[in-house]
């Protein structure tokens, strides 16, 4: 019995993926779309139109460093969070006045300057009271920040394009009518569907990581296979939102609609092209409800501050969460055809 | 003989239509069973119900004695009249995939043969022409080795010879000793191919019988028709009843000869005369007055 299932399970698997190697202009849209946004983006956000020096501050009344002209001064609650950013150079200089210490990145020649800055600011005999310390890192260009922004928007669209948009039309064309005539159970279609489309989204994924740090040398702190964990993850959950907003829809148009009302917000408000620091608390929990969110900033972490498991942990389980919700639903709802 | 399938008080409603109201028959083993009717009639809703696709409202099918459950979908070949396949996939590849389906397959090469899909083989399914793909169609429908197969409009679209073609097939699958269910509003299809048929309209049965029994019991031996102009329908005297049809006058009669004979001795024109049998399209224009494809 279970060989039987497993049987027709591989079928449809082999018959979905064959349909999408075989179109070839979808496939292609696939991969050049997200490597030309790289592209993109790399040579309009390059280091090169940076105009302000950027430094962090313990503590928000300072008036004599805040009066600087063109210094872009950033308040920190938490020391740790400020030094993480000038080790990856997005900040010049971090200073705690009250303490009387400052940090700076000896591979930044930005560094270098705002330290000589900082000094000129302070009395040369209070000077000798600052304690300075080092904090080396590479630097984090925009593009090692997008990169896994863009990547999960593919996946995004992948998914749930892929599936849910896919299910209407056979639903409209009797694709599903005439499988539902057979011995297939639902639960094996969808697992199909779901699994075709996670193995074509992460090999996708993958040639295209491949392909952009071929290109750009990216950054990256924490271990592929985490990485890779997390895409699996962030996939399956978009799958699964994907499905359930097919299981029932009849008209390509309404699929349409409505994949356009998730996919769009998720665009803007999951951080794949800036960050929501700063932005007031409502948006940042609306941006908790998607799954883009959770996946891109698990994946930054691994990339970025070389996270580990335990430190993606509550990434993982929203996804979870999200995904058995969203699958059971989808499940439960699902209709071959459009009685 | 034994019945395949019977169908009791089935009735199937959709908001405030009854689209199939109380129908009841059974079908022996090995005949090929006509559902007819016009468009809107029930056929498809009342298929769909006899093949488990859709449940009825109300009402209970049983297939050889026994409710109908899920094992029934292993027994059964079904070529739905509107469907279709997924993309890119080439004729080998959908057979292929159909028959992964199922516990116990046909041979894909003996299906090849018997639908004759060898020229096409390695083609896209999206590019075939209509009969190609009826061809196609009724190769999946027939790859679990089906004891009763069900044919939803099969020709519905197809060009004369095309039909013909499938025609030729229906035949050779029915001298396997299939049961075979099909519905269509082609009447010559049906007359060629049914063995028993149900003529349906407004969700009910109409009648029911072979071919022959059915124009035997509701016509005369043939029916003679002349141009309006003739005046055959002014005649004082003339023994038979004369009705309009179309742009033309008929009445039935057992002999033809004496018909004729009649016409001469009233001096009637014969120009333009026809003689014609009746077919099933008279029998429903007769029972509904209107007509098949209307």
């Amino acid at each position: 019995m279970i060989l039987t299932s497993l049987k027709r399970f591989w079928a449809l698997f082999y018959a979905r993926n064959l349909e999408f190697v075989r179109d070839r202009s979808s496939l292609s849209w696939n991969l050049l779309f997200p490597v030309l946004l790289i592209v993109g983006f790399a040579v309009v956000f390059s280091d090169d139109n940076k105009t302000l020096y950027k430094a962090g501050l313990i503590g928000a009344n300072h008036v004599e460093l805040r009066a600087l002209k063109h210094i872009d001064w950033v308040t920190y609650e938490d020391l740790d969070e400020g030094l993480l950013q000038l080790k990856r150079h997005q900040l010049d200089l971090m200073v705690d006045p009250k303490q009387k210490r400052y940090w700076v990145n000896p591979h930044s020649p930005n560094s270098y300057i705002m330290e000589r800055v900082l000094q000129g600011t302070v009395s040369s005999e209070q000077w000798q009271s600052w304690q300075k310390s080092e904090i080396d890192g590479e630097p984090l260009r925009y593009v090692d920040w997008v990169l896994p922004g863009i990547l999960g928007m593919n996946m995004m669209f992948s998914c749930l394009f892929g599936v849910g948009y896919v299910i209407v039309r056979y639903r409209k064309n009797g694709v599903l009518k005439r499988l539902k005539a057979t011995p297939l159970m639902a639960h094996e279609f969808l697992a199909a569907q779901v699994l075709s489309r996670l193995s074509l989204t992460l090999s996708v994924s993958l040639l295209l990581f491949i392909a952009c740090d071929l290109l750009f040398d990216f950054f990256m702190q924490g271990s592929y296979w985490l990485l890779l964990f997390v895409g699996l993850f962030g996939a399956v959950a978009m799958i699964s939102v994907g499905l359930l907003m097919a299981c029932r829809t009849r008209s390509e148009e309404l699929a349409g609609g409505l994949l356009n009302l998730i996919s769009w917000p998720m665009m803007f408000l999951s951080e794949v092209w800036f960050s929501l620091e700063g932005a007031p608390q409502w948006v940042h929990t609306l941006s908790a409800c998607f799954p883009l969110t959770h996946m891109i900033q698990a994946a930054r972490e691994i990339m970025i501050n070389g996270a580990g498991l335990w430190d993606i942990a509550d990434h993982l389980l929203v996804l979870w969460a999200m995904t058995l919700f969203c699958l059971a639903l989808g499940a439960y709802w699902f209709r071959w055809d459009q009685d | 003989m034994v019945d395949v399938l019977e169908v009791r008080s089935l009735n199937k409603r959709f908001a405030d239509v009854n689209a199939v109201d109380g129908i009841s028959f059974s079908i022996p083993e090995g005949i090929c069973f006509g559902l007819l009717g016009p468009n809107g009639a029930g056929k498809t809703t009342t298929i769909e119900m006899m093949e488990g696709i859709s449940q009825p409202t109300s009402g209970e099918i049983f297939y050889r004695g026994l409710p109908i459950d899920r094992r029934y979908q292993q027994k059964i070949g079904i070529q739905f009249q509107h469907t279709a396949l997924q993309d890119y996939l080439t004729v080998r590849e959908c057979l292929e995939l159909f028959a992964r389906f199922y516990q116990h397959h046909l041979p894909i090469e003996d299906l090849i043969e018997l639908c004759s899909l060898g020229e096409f083989l390695n083609r896209d399914n999206r590019k075939l022409s209509g009969g190609q793909k009826q061809r196609l169609l009724l190769a999946i429908a027939l790859i679990n080795d089906p004891d009763l197969l069900f044919l939803d409009e099969p020709t519905t679209g197809l060009d004369p010879q095309a039909r013909h073609n499938f025609w030729q097939l229906v035949d050779r699958i029915k001298k396997q000793g299939k049961t075979i269910v099909l519905t269509t509003h082609y009447m010559d299809e049906a007359q060629t191919l049914c063995d028993d048929i149900v003529i349906m309209d407004k969700g009910r049965v109409m009648v029911r019988g072979t071919p022959d029994q059915l124009l035997n019991d509701h016509f005369a031996t043939a029916m003679i028709r002349l141009p309006n102009t003739s005046g055959v329908d002014r005649l004082d005297g003339f023994p038979y009843d004369v009705v309009h049809f179309q742009d033309k006058l008929e009445f039935t009669v057992d002999h033809v000869e004496t018909a004729l004979s009649t016409l001469l001795a009233f001096n009637v024109p014969l120009d333009g005369l026809s003689i014609e049998k009746p077919n099933l399209e008279d029998l429903f224009l007769k029972l509904t007055g209107h007509s098949l494809r209307t």
